[in-house]
């Protein structure tokens, strides 16, 4: 499987007595996609949640168990410097209102206060917004507002904002859900494109997209981590009854 | 079945008659008092009035500049004090929401919000006055700074409670501090709505007079000084028109008439400054 770069180590995840995750054994490989799959409420963007420590802010979330960030124990981490380290994509686009599209790309640096050339600034905006095929789309409405943008457009923007912070993992929960079939094609192509210099864990409802993003694929059910393995073994071979009833969509 | 048609038909014209009839009922009021204020004010307003100050009784002229000066200077201290404190609060009970602290931040709010502003007048009274042993513009605002308080601390929580989660999260997961989250990020975007709240506030103090009584006092110079007393333009309409001369009498309408003016600037300035800035999600 190669590098590491997140491990999870008897993960249970909490809200409040209720426990959404239980026992989660898993070890993502660096600068490859990593597709997370599963029925609604399984506990997918609760997992993702608990990669960049969001998952303490919700009212009564609460973590046990160990989670490794190449090799440093993530949870005795600062959560501010993980969040930096660990971008995250939601379902619905939020790029902030007030802001044009230009600071909305450089707003991880503004908003946490780190000073930045113009030059330098200009340059990570630009880098970002290439990275997400939306540079072309933008360079000359650069300080319209990001909300004038596409739902599609709107999404990638938010993942160059991500990735202007140059995270090390790339979190994506569901990202093209409220997309239509094009503008989650123009994703897809762009996630495959990532890979090489970031590590994607993609949370999805479509098999076929698991298929065409992720080396990797994790089945979750009920909170429990069912089978996890390179998708093309995974989607023909399936170990466990439950992940074939799944992609033979029995539920889900 | 005609039948029933043509009763139902005159039924509604009936009621539809009816609305009308209270609708215009209920304007004729306001209508009547926006008549009689501009014909009796008009009439009192020329350059003088609005640029020098009292002459004493029995002479003619003179008009209410340092009354005009003073409203002033009592809307911008008392909103100086209550535009932090109310936007703090605020953005507490939006955050909190629950638990022993919020829950008596709400219920002061409630309480001050029905207090009579008289009593407003008293507090600041003594808590400004009567250590400081002279009636001076600080204490008038702070009588009004309470009375505009739970409007302000009102309208940033319920403007903060609309705005998204996920704008919150988007910051958050940047790795943005929290307080840094809610002053670059969910204030900005409330941003009209609290604007909106603070110049309803202002509309609605700016025409108080129980609570200047005895604190702001009033007085015949230009003052500027907020220690000393201070004209207001409520209280220059309640001296002259409870007092004896028909020639105040014309004054206090034409005060009431650059107060209500004054009044109404701030309730369009917040209808404009809302759909301006407003922020679409
Ligand atoms: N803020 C919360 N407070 C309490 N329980 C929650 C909260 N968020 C989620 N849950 C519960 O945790 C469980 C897992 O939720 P999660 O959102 O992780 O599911 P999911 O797999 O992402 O579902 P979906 O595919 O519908 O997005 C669910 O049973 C849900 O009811
Ligand atoms: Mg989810």
């Amino acid at each position: 499987m190669g590098d590491k770069i997140l491990t999870t180590e008897h993960l249970y995840a909490y809200y409040d007595q209720h426990c959404v995750l239980k026992d989660i054994n898993m070890a993502i490989p660096k600068f490859k996609a990593t597709a997370i799959m599963g029925p609604s409420g399984c506990g997918k963007t609760t997992l993702l949640r608990c990669f960049n420590r969001l998952h303490e802010l919700s009212p009564g979330g609460r973590i046990e168990g160990k989670i490794r960030l190449r090799n440093t124990d993530l949870l005795s981490l600062n959560p501010i410097q993980v969040r930096r380290r660990i971008g995250m994509v939601f379902q619905r686009p939020n790029p902030f209102p007030t802001m044009s599209i230009y600071e909305n790309v450089i707003a991880g640096y503004r908003l946490n206060g780190i000073k930045l050339s113009q030059n330098k600034a200009d340059e990570i905006v630009e880098q970002a917004l290439k990275k997400t095929a939306l540079w072309d789309e933008v360079k000359d409405v650069l300080y319209r507002r990001g909300t004038f943008l596409s739902g599609g457009q709107q999404q990638r923007l938010c993942i160059a904002r991500a990735l202007a912070m140059n995270p090390e993992v790339l979190l994506l929960d569901e990202p093209t859900s409220a997309l239509d079939p094009k503008a989650t094609a123009h994703i897809e192509e762009l996630i495959v494109g990532l890979k090489k210099s970031v590590t994607i864990v993609i949370v999805t409802h479509s098999i076929g997209q698991a298929g065409r993003v992720a080396d990797y694929t994790a089945f979750l059910y009920l909170g429990e981590l069912i089978e996890f393995g390179p998708t093309e073994r995974l989607f023909t071979a399936p170990k466990d009854k439950r992940t074939e009833e799944y992609l033979s969509g029995k539920f889900g | 079945m005609i039948e029933n048609y043509r009763k139902r038909k005159l039924v509604n014209t009936l009621m539809k008659g009816l609305v009308f009839f209270f609708t215009i009922l209920s304007l004729v009021p306001l209508l009547f008092i926006l008549f009689y204020l501009i014909k009796q004010g008009i009439g009192a307003i020329n350059w003088e009035f609005l640029t020098h100050l009292p002459k004493p009784v029995g002479e003619s002229g003179g008009g209410v500049f340092n009354a005009i000066v003073g409203t002033i200077i009592l809307i911008v201290l008392s909103t100086l004090m209550a535009v932090p404190l109310g936007i703090g609060a605020g953005i507490y009970l939006a955050e909190v929401k629950a638990g022993k602290l919020a829950y008596l931040l709400r219920l002061g709010t409630d309480i001050l919000q029905g207090t009579p502003s008289i009593v407003l007048g008293v507090i600041a009274y003594l808590w400004v006055v009567k250590p400081m042993k002279s009636f001076s513009a600080l204490a008038g605002s702070v009588a009004l700074a309470i009375m505009m308080l739970p409007m302000i601390v009102c309208s940033t929580e319920e403007t903060l409670k609309l705005i998204p989660y996920s704008l919150k999260e988007a910051a958050l997961a940047l790795g943005v501090p929290y307080y840094r989250t809610i002053l670059k990020v969910i204030l900005p975007a409330g941003f009209s709505g609290i604007l909106t709240g603070i110049l309803l506030g202002i509309a609605r103090i700016a025409g108080e007079t129980a609570p200047l009584l005895f604190t702001a006092f009033g007085s015949p110079y230009l003052n500027l000084n907020p220690l000393k007393p201070i004209s207001a333009l409520p209280l220059v309409v309640f001296n002259y028109a409870s007092s004896p001369y028909p020639d105040w009498w014309r004054q206090a309408w034409g005060a009431s008439f650059v107060l209500t003016v004054m009044v109404l600037v701030f309730n369009l300035a917040a209808k404009i400054g809302t759909r301006k800035w407003e922020i679409k999600f």
